[in-house]
């Protein structure tokens, strides 16, 4: 582990700041560094440090969560198929219109969970080769997972017309 | 008529006006669940496959968010609810690796044990579903025969037959009892006849064979470029199991009970054969556990406050009361620290994780699942083209899409 | 002797009484089952259950050749209009079970997209409580259904015009507040319509 982050270091000085708890690893981009790095960072990842394996993308809303700075962060758990390491690249975004970069050219399998990540945050991907709603109806206009918006919705779900037993 | 006279588009030409759109779903019982496929067919042959999901989309993960560690694990189970208590594992798995706990040696054992027979339940319904969908019944019967064995087994445990939520922070709801034990010794007693059936059944049939071997090839690069993690990893050759490369509970003690099922096929037959080679494995693991699983309490000691004391410690001790008290009323409860946490599981559908970020409260401030079957669907479309339209459920079935992980 | 010496040789009934007899010996279940608990309708229709004793085995997946929808599982927003046009699809006379909490009630699952009882879109003749209900509940609710037909069931379907009531649920606990709910943009009904080209 020690190793990737030298590689990291030489090769985006300063681009990123390094935590760690229990055993995961974490690389994070501030909103302001993310959209340039990302995409390399991750390449570099992939094709130098071996990561080859996009474990997940998770979306994250951080409105009023304590000591946060920035509002989106979308986390790229990455492992090591050959040596089963994992480290963590942890991107942040900011409102009004929180934009990263994709990594689909990189894996194949980033295309959904990427689409799901706008699904439910409304992060944009750019470069992504089809980014619409994956889980919710197209309809929808909302962004289910923002913490401002409520657990039980705003009345969506019961926006359907009723069948009565005589008209069926 | 002479073939010639008919006019034949050259390759070029063979484009939109010979294909036709074919909705696939969501209601559809080579589905299994809710999956919709919108299939661009050029005669009988899929020339594209889109998915359209989000048919079973409730909310998990906003749930997640508003219920607490304990709580949570009854949404958890609904979660890949043909193995309900291998997600119950790794959801507690990664909130005891957030508040650092360290479970006790029975109980890791305990849910070793669990996890394996929610695992063989899994790889049941999958191969059986898969054969009658091919329209084998006698093989489906059969695997719920063992299945309802499973049951029996998590009823007696846990008082539930389908959801057991038995695990909590800590530990278990409560120590399994003799009964428990005997039905997993009879189980484990009568199982490899039935699996030798279901073997005998389907491995030399040639309808079966000849209708999974070769369909829905996925390379190894291909399964590593989709995230493809379990079974369908390791059916294209993927040697990686959480169970080998990260052992959490009782695993480091098992590595020698059991090998890593690999194959290099690809294709539905190889992912029949690593499921049904698994189910040995995990025979192997339960008989390990059974033998060397070491007593003790099964939950972690009253004094580091995250466990549930049992009634009796509730009542008549004034440490467990205050416990009681401290773990429901729902201001206090649990004190994690403020950062967040990945942990997973090898579950049966694959690698199943948690990024749990915590706020410093006894809930989630964000729940957020990896799922294997959502993972693994997004590679069916690339499986899927230049397949006939009747290999789609063959292909569904040996992909084990269960609807309520995919769509959460 | 032969049985025929001791019967008539004509028997006075009703014929919607026949009818329904009949009728309640053959339900055509249409497995509507999106998720856990129609695993347990399997496992109710496989070996050890056999569903197949109560004259209820013919599980058809088309709409159009049963009278008897379970709806299984949980009925989220994007699947309210699928469900809906599978019942109208149904030909009379057709009953509906609702299978389970979430089916009856949204269960657990009191979330932004899940649909809180199917009851508020269509009517449904038995409830099965339970998360989820083992198959000897849903064995008694086809039962309890074989009752209602035969004591409610008419040759023609005549009964089921006089339903023109909506038989949902009136009043709802922890229902939205009025300042909290607002009538949500978009016509969801159509939503199995893609409306971004697929390309």
């Amino acid at each position: 582990m020690p190793a990737t982050i030298d590689t990291l270091t030489t090769k985006f000085p300063g681009a990123f700041t390094v935590s760690a708890f229990k055993d995961n690893a974490r690389v994070e981009l501030a909103a302001e560094t993310a959209p340039a790095v990302l995409f390399d960072l991750l390449k570099c990842l992939k094709d130098e440090c071996g990561f080859d394996f996009l474990a997940d993308v998770a979306g994250i809303d951080y409105l009023n969560y304590p000591g946060a700075a920035d509002r989106y962060a979308v986390v790229y758990a990455l492992a090591n198929t050959a040596t089963a390491q994992r480290v963590f690249v942890k991107a942040f975004a900011n409102d009004p219109d929180p934009e990263l970069p994709s990594a689909v050219p990189l894996w194949k399998g980033a295309e959904w969970m990427e689409r799901e990540v706008y699904d439910m945050f409304g992060v944009v991907f750019r470069g992504h080769p089809d980014l619409r709603r994956i889980l919710m109806p197209s309809e929808f206009t909302s962004y289910p997972l923002r913490k401002d918006y409520p657990l039980r919705g705003l009345g969506e779900r019961h926006n359907f017309p009723t069948i009565t037993r005589a008209e069926s | 008529m002479p073939v010639d006279v008919l006019p034949i588009a050259d390759e070029a030409g063979a484009d939109q006006e010979f294909l036709y759109t074919l909705n696939f779903g969501p209601q559809h019982p080579a589905t299994h669940t809710t999956l919709r496929l919108v299939l661009t067919l050029d005669g009988e042959t899929i020339v594209k496959a889109v998915p359209d999901i989000g048919y079973l989309h409730s909310g998990f993960e906003k749930l997640g968010e508003d219920l607490d560690f304990n709580q949570y694990v009854t949404v958890v189970d609904r979660m890949n609810y043909i193995s309900p208590f291998a997600n119950e594992v790794s959801w507690h798995h990664t909130v005891e690796k957030l508040l650092g706990i360290e479970v006790t040696p029975r109980c890791k054992y305990l849910r070793v044990i669990l996890a394996e027979l929610a695992r063989i339940n899994d790889h049941l319904l999958c191969v059986g579903a898969a054969a009658l969908d091919l329209g084998a019944l006698t093989a489906f019967l059969y695997a719920f025969n063992e299945r309802e064995k499973i049951y029996n087994i998590f009823e007696a445990a846990s008082g539930q037959r389908f959801h057991p939520g038995f695990s909590r922070v800590g530990g278990l709801m409560n120590d399994i009892t003799d009964d428990v034990a005997r039905l997993i010794r009879d189980f484990l007693a009568t199982f490899p006849k039935a699996h030798a059936d279901v073997v005998r059944l389907l491995n030399r049939n040639r309808i079966f064979v000849d209708r999974t071997k070769g369909i829905g090839v996925l390379s190894k690069a291909d399964a590593i470029s989709f995230s493809c993690s379990g079974p369908v990893a390791r059916a294209s050759g993927v040697v990686r199991d959480l169970r080998k490369d990260e052992p959490y509970l009782a695993y480091p003690e098992l590595q020698s009970a059991f090998k890593v099922v690999c194959s290099t096929g690809g294709d539905c037959y190889a992912r029949y054969h690593v499921r049904m080679e698994e189910i040995v494995e995990s025979v192997n693991i339960i008989k390990a556990a059974v033998e060397n699983i070491p007593s003790g309490p099964v939950n972690v000691a009253l004094n580091d406050k995250v466990t549930i004391p049992d009634k009796t410690a509730t009542y008549r001790s004034i440490e467990g009361l205050i416990q009681h008290f401290e773990l429901f009323m729902w201001n206090r409860q649990w004190a994690p620290p403020v950062n967040e946490v990945y942990g997973a599981t090898e579950t049966a559908n694959g690698e199943l994780g948690f990024y749990l970020v915590s706020d410093g409260g006894p809930r989630a401030w964000r729940a957020r699942t990896r799922p294997p079957s959502f993972i693994h669907f997004a590679a069916f479309p690339s499986m899927m083209e230049g397949h006939q339209i009747s290999d789609v459920p063959a292909v569904l079935g040996s992909l084990n899409i269960i609807a309520a992980e995919l769509d959460r | 002797m032969a049985m025929t010496g001791y019967l008539p040789d004509f028997l006075v009934t009703k014929l919607d009484y026949v009818a329904s007899m009949v009728r309640k010996h053959s339900l055509w279940p249409m497995p509507f089952a999106t998720a856990c608990c129609g695993i347990e309708l399997m496992a109710t229709a496989s070996s050890r259950y056999d569903i197949a004793r109560f004259g209820s085995e013919a599980m058809r997946f088309s709409p159009r050749q049963c009278d008897l929808m379970i709806v299984a599982g949980r009925v989220v927003m994007k699947m309210v209009p699928v469900m809906q046009r599978i019942w109208l699809q149904m030909p009379e006379p057709k009953w509906c079970i609702s299978m389970g909490a979430c089916a009856s009630s949204g269960g657990v699952f009191d979330a932004y997209a899940t649909v809180q009882g199917i009851d508020r879109f269509l009517p449904v003749d038995v409830y099965v409580p339970g998360c989820p209900p083992r198959p000897e509940q849903l064995i008694r609710a086809v039962l309890d259904i074989q009752e209602k037909v035969q004591r409610t069931g008419t040759i023609d379907a005549r009964e089921f015009a006089a339903r023109s009531a909506y038989e949902g649920p009136t009043a709802l606990a922890r229902e939205l507040g009025a300042e909290e709910a607002i009538v949500a943009p978009g016509d969801y009904r159509t939503a199995t319509r893609l409306r971004t080209p697929l390309n």
